[in-house]
């Protein structure tokens, strides 16, 4: 998904010479084609994020569309103020592509698990906050920020993640996705968690129990009709997220729920991150268990609140 | 006194800083009138601008990073014709284009919306590689308060400023040595400064900043080489005009200013 991110930026500046990559201090090799084809929309800054938001805000003041890439909680608990106020309060079309979003790093332990990720940025007015659930659909997203005249914050899963979004289906920012149908029962998720709740939704329909999955890959804004809209047609809703269950897509969807149709939060349960930093290491999916993300669970969560 | 050095023009838009300051009661008065003369003389000598037309592109970026000075960039501004200077009576009004800290989009000849510290130059680095990616003539400024320079922030950027040969960046630090807590050594001393300064890779002069020739003569000399960044460490007095609040950090932001107050400031500036 990484690897898809900075090769569609690659593309588009080979078109575009507004578009302009800054990595901080990335991994040895990063871009090299890039770098070697157009040295002059190539940047790499070192780690001085701080810097680095504020750089790209001076270049999108002068029309430029800087992408700027590396390991999401320093593009986030980092240079917070700086993405506030140069970027969101200037309202500048600047993109942040976050590595790691969630458990990724699991071996690198909590200074590098973007948990709250999500739910810091969508706190900013302006911003929009995108998770894509694989690669190709990083590719669709990717070619539609071209023209986006607000910041965008990326997450970016693990890389490798199975492919499941449908070009047929279609790719349009702030526009929820329905992946599966389900008379039932209706997982709601963003990223990589699209593809455990189609796993949980075939592990239900082999006992009978029909399940939809509606994809959120734009959690700001957030798609609040294609949502209600979805929720209202079943019986039951559990939200999934690889993100703290405070303030990410569950609360976005409880938010939106609670101011428009409040009598639809009793069929609405969350699943994600509890509470607190990580206190194990492992693999993102030991973590993922550690957390109580897995399909089991999902399928758990969703017969309770069907009440079976 | 310090004020004997301030000639009329100087005593002017010193007369517009208390003006809307009194239209407020209070505001960070220490820290605009340490950088009156340096943004006077920037806007009389030194950038290219037409105030009617605030966006040109050809035009030089300034940027107040020390954004809580913004009343004596108001007064610069309003004496340039960015905007009448009666709007400045409006400031920190509820519906105000004038705020305690400058905006971007709302204040003509704003670049940048400052006020968190440790902002103005990292932008700045950005707009410079931007003009230069686009071949303008234009150059940046940064303005910077002493205390502001506490924030990494701006280390960081004076070192991507130097890797990146910015000759049409300039960083001006406003030097008064007192920040809001106190003296600037006491708090986190920044010594030696024009150094540090130096040793990041910025061809840096000092000069008396509340001197109008001087002050014209250095910047004159900008970039002072070509392959790279330029900064002058503008020595000030905070306060500088006002004998009572000169040095004297209880004057960097000063609320509840009473009539008296300003009877005295106007006598002081008339």
């Amino acid at each position: 998904m990484r690897k898809t991110a900075l090769e569609c930026v690659h593309r588009l500046a080979q078109h575009d010479k507004r578009v302009l990559f800054i990595g901080s201090d990335l991994g040895h090799g990063v871009l090299d084609k890039m770098k070697n084809e157009l040295p002059d929309q190539f940047f790499m800054e070192g780690v001085s994020e701080q810097y680095i938001i504020g750089m790209a805000a001076g270049l999108a003041m002068e029309g430029f569309i800087p992408y700027v890439n590396t390991i999401a909680t320093f593009l986030t608990r980092r240079c917070y103020e700086q993405v506030a106020v140069d970027l969101c309060m200037h309202d500048l079309p600047v993109r942040l592509i976050a590595n790691g979003g969630g458990g990724v790093y699991a071996p690198l332990g909590p200074t590098h698990l973007a948990i709250e990720d999500i739910a810091i940025m969508r706190a900013l007015p302006n911003m929009a906050v995108v998770a894509p659930c694989d690669a190709d659909e990083m590719n669709r997203l990717m070619m539609s920020t071209l023209e986006w005249p607000h910041p965008i914050y990326i997450r970016l899963a693990r890389g490798g993640d199975p492919i499941v979004s449908k070009d047929d289906l279609g790719f349009e920012l702030g526009k929820s996705i329905k992946m599966k149908d389900g008379a039932d029962g209706l997982f709601v998720t963003t990223g990589v968690m699209t593809q455990l709740a189609l796993e949980a939704a075939d592990v239900l329909k082999a006992k009978g129990v029909d399940v939809g999955v509606l994809h959120v890959h734009t959690i700001k804004p957030f798609d609040i009709g294609g949502v209600i809209s979805a929720i209202e047609s079943v019986k039951a809703v559990v939200t999934v997220e690889e993100h703290i269950v405070n303030g990410g897509l569950g609360s976005a969807v409880l938010e939106s729920c609670s101011e428009l149709r409040p009598e639809l939060l009793p069929k609405i349960s969350r699943i994600g991150i509890p509470d607190k930093f990580a206190t194990e290491y492992g693999s993102q999916s030991s973590l993922l268990k550690h957390w109580g993300i897995t399909s089991d669970n999902l399928v758990v969560a969703m017969m309770k609140k069907l009440g079976g | 006194m310090a004020d004997k050095k301030l000639d009329a023009r100087s005593k002017k838009l010193r007369n517009i800083v208390v003006d809307a300051l009194k239209s407020n009661g209070g505001g960070h008065i220490g820290s605009s009138m340490s950088t009156i003369e340096i943004l006077r003389v920037l806007y009389d000598s030194i950038l290219k601008f037409d105030a009617s037309l605030p966006s040109l592109p050809n035009r030089d970026r300034f940027i107040l990073s020390k954004g809580h000075g913004c009343l004596a960039l108001y007064s610069v501004l309003a004496d340039k014709q960015f905007f009448p200077v009666e709007e400045l009576q409006t400031f920190c009004k509820p519906t105000s284009k004038f705020g305690g800290h400058p905006e971007r989009g709302k204040v003509p000849g704003v670049e940048a919306s400052t006020g968190a510290l440790g902002h103005g130059l990292p932008i700045g680095v950005g707009i410079a590689l931007a003009l230069r990616m686009k071949e303008s003539e234009s150059r940046v400024f940064v303005l910077t308060g002493d205390g502001e320079i506490n924030e990494g922030s701006n280390w960081e950027a004076l070192m991507a400023a130097a890797k990146h040969k910015l000759s049409n960046l300039t960083v001006l630090v406003d030097y008064n040595k007192v920040q809001s807590y106190g003296r600037t050594s006491d708090v986190l001393d920044l010594e030696p400064l024009v150094d540090k300064l130096r040793s990041f890779g910025f061809v840096t002069e000092e000069v008396d900043g509340h001197d109008v020739d001087a002050l014209e003569l250095i910047f004159k000399k900008l970039p002072f080489k070509n392959d790279s960044p330029s900064a002058v460490v503008c020595h000030t007095v905070k306060g500088m005009g006002l004998p009572f609040a000169e040095g004297n950090s209880e004057w960097h932001h000063k609320s509840g200013l009473t009539e008296l107050d300003f009877q005295n400031m106007y006598e002081i500036f008339s």
